[in-house]
Parts: C-alpha cells; sequence; structure tokens
C-alpha cells in the first residue's frame, strides 16, 4: 500500500515537472527527455548489478555481527563496531531501525545505538551500491563518503556529551 | 564499478560453496523480482534529472550551489535534501543532475547527507514508529550540523585536493 503511494507521489513529480518543463518550449522537453532516457540507459545496468550483487553480500554477512556488535557500556571500540554494523547492515529502514531498537531494549549504550543510525543512514552498503553509484559519478560518491566518516563518531560524542533523551 | 563487481563476484562464489547452485538460484530469482519492481522508479528518477538538468537555471545554480556560493550554498543545499520527497530513486538523480549543472561537492554533499540525516520521509514512516520519538527527535538534534559540517569539510578537501583529483 504504502509502495503504491510512493509510486503515485513518484510519477505525480515527474509529470508535475514534466510539463514545466514542457512549457520552456518543444526543444527543451524533447532535450530533457533524450537526457533522461540516455541516463536510464547507463543506469539501469548499473542497478541490475547493484540488486543481485546487494542480495549476496546480504547473504554472506553473518547476522550475529551485527547483533553482537551493539553490546552494552563497550565505550569507543563499541562505537568503532557501531560504525561497521551499520554499514554493514543489508535491507532497507525496518532492518536497521529494528535492530537499532532491539539493542536500544537489551542495554546498549545509547552512543553506540545513535552511531549505528547514523553509520547506517551514511553507509548502508545497500543503499550505496543500489542507487548512490550508479546515480551519481563513482569519484563523488567515494569523497562524499571518505568525508562522513568523522560524522558517527562526532554523533557518539555529541551522544555522550549531552546525554540521554 | 569495477570494485563493486568483484565483489558480488567473491560474494556468489562464497554463497555457492556454503549453499550450491539452489542457494545462488534462489537469492538470483528475488533478485531479479526486485530488480523488475523498482526498474520503473529508475525510469522515474531519470526522468526527474534529466527534466530538472534542463529547466533549472545553470547560471543561477552555479551561483547559489557552485564553489564560490559560502555558507549559504551549504544552507540552500542542507535544507533541499531534507525537504526532497522520495526515496533513493528521487534523491540521487537530482543529486547528480545539480552536480552536472554548476552545483560543487560540497553543496551536493550537503545536499545527500542532509536527505539520508534529516530528512523527513524516512524519520516519520521508520524511524518515529520503531525507535520512538524520544530517540529520533535526539538523534536528529545531533544530526543536524552534520551536513553543513559535511559540506564544509568536502568543499575544504576538494579544493586542496582538486589536481590530483580531476586528472
Amino acid at each position: 500500500m504504502s509502495a503504491l503511494l510512493v509510486d503515485i507521489v513518484l510519477w505525480a513529480t515527474v509529470l508535475g515537472v514534466g510539463l514545466l518543463t514542457f512549457r520552456h518550449g518543444r526543444p527543451v522537453f524533447q532535450d530533457a527527455l533524450k537526457r533522461g532516457a540516455t541516463d536510464f540507459i547507463d543506469v539501469a545496468p548499473r542497478v541490475a548489478i547493484g540488486v543481485i550483487g546487494a542480495g549476496f553480500i546480504a547473504a554472506i554477512i553473518p547476522p550475529e555481527f551485527i547483533t553482537g556488535s551493539l553490546g552494552p557500556d563497550t565505550g569507543w571500540f563499541g562505537v568503532l563496531m557501531a560504525t561497521i554494523a551499520g554499514a554493514a547492515t543489508p535491507g532497507g529502514p525496518v532492518i536497521g531501525f529494528s535492530l537499532g531498537a532491539v539493542a536500544l531494549k537489551s542495554g546498549a549504550g545509547s552512543p553506540q545505538v545513535i552511531a549505528y543510525v547514523v553509520a547506517w543512514a551514511l553507509f548502508a552498503f545497500q543503499r550505496m551500491i543500489l542507487w548512490e553509484i550508479p546515480f551519481m559519478p563513482a569519484r563523488f560518491v567515494w569523497f562524499r563518503a571518505a568525508v562522513s566518516l568523522p560524522f558517527p563518531f562526532l554523533a557518539a560524542a555529541l551522544a555522550m556529551l549531552i546525554g540521554k533523551p | 564499478m569495477i570494485f563493486i563487481v568483484v565483489l558480488v563476484a567473491v560474494s556468489v562464489a562464497l554463497v555457492w560453496r556454503r549453499d550450491g547452485t539452489q542457494g545462488v538460484l534462489t537469492i538470483l530469482y528475488s533478485d531479479l523480482w526486485l530488480f523488475a519492481e523498482i526498474l520503473p522508479r529508475v525510469l522515474a528518477g531519470c526522468l526527474l534529472g534529466g527534466f530538472i538538468a534542463s529547466v533549472l537555471p545553470h547560471d543561477k545554480v552555479s551561483k547559489s550551489l557552485g564553489p564560490n556560493s559560502g555558507l549559504k550554498g551549504l544552507l540552500i543545499g542542507a535544507a533541499f535534501g531534507a525537504i526532497l520527497p522520495g526515496g533513493p530513486f528521487t534523491a540521487y538523480p537530482v543529486a547528480s543532475a545539480l552536480l552536472a549543472i554548476g552545483a560543487d561537492f560540497g553543496a551536493t554533499i550537503a545536499m545527500v547527507v542532509s536527505w539520508t540525516l534529516i530528512g523527513y520521509g524516512r524519520a516519520i514512516s521508520w524511524e518515529l514508529p520503531i525507535m520512538g520519538a524520544d530517540f529520533t527527535l535526539w538523534r536528529i538534534l545531533i544530526s543536524l550540523p552534520m551536513p553543513i559540517l559535511a559540506g564544509a569539510l568536502g568543499r575544504f578537501v576538494y579544493v586542496r585536493v582538486k589536481e590530483r583529483f580531476d586528472s
């Protein structure tokens, strides 16, 4: 149901922006269509590799590795493990957040859980190889990931500083 | 991309060694289904990117999101990422389009990081119900400065490694 809603909003947006483009004149519109179609032909095989690849990579990551790395009172080493676990978590937001919620309930420290959630948002391998790498220039993706590296640690540090919610 | 292909090949080999041909085929079938499901969204994202690249005036984009756009450019990028609707199939094509028509790495990083960290879509539909309101608000509050910091760091590093990076 929510997937259907997402698709409706998505195509309505495409239609809206498409109409806006059409008002700039036919050549502009045709040019935009051509650009979109070329991108699609370029991107679709990469998404295919990403989708198929993500399934296999997810299958070889042991689930215990991710749940086990979010233990209680693990300090900065725990933050590092949580960051790696966040990047290695397969699947969509349901899995990522559910693992975080379970970890919180079973006694993991909140700085570690926040590092996990932030690392998942920044580096989740599935989103990166399925969407970011196919659509963005490769050098941008690696640069973006490298620049983002300090942030799970910064989030944990801020969480330690201002305390639990 | 070569790195990804190698990584995938190794994973397939490991799955094959553990679960045999049947195991490989099971994963392949479900992945192919998923691919068929998301392909229309990929098309929508590409069209959206194409339209945006054609409609937005390039000189204005490079002025307000380009290398010399300062803090204001990073703030615009971050704000745009936070309010952008849809999922990865809209965020990345739009980011890519902006990059192509004059936005610099800094502003684009601010946008992408803002979309993943403080975008309202994921927070409302997934984080809030699963993690609870306290954690979500606390996490977003802590994440609030990060898109700007990431964009500023990106811009700072990029101008220093640009020569080596572009060659």
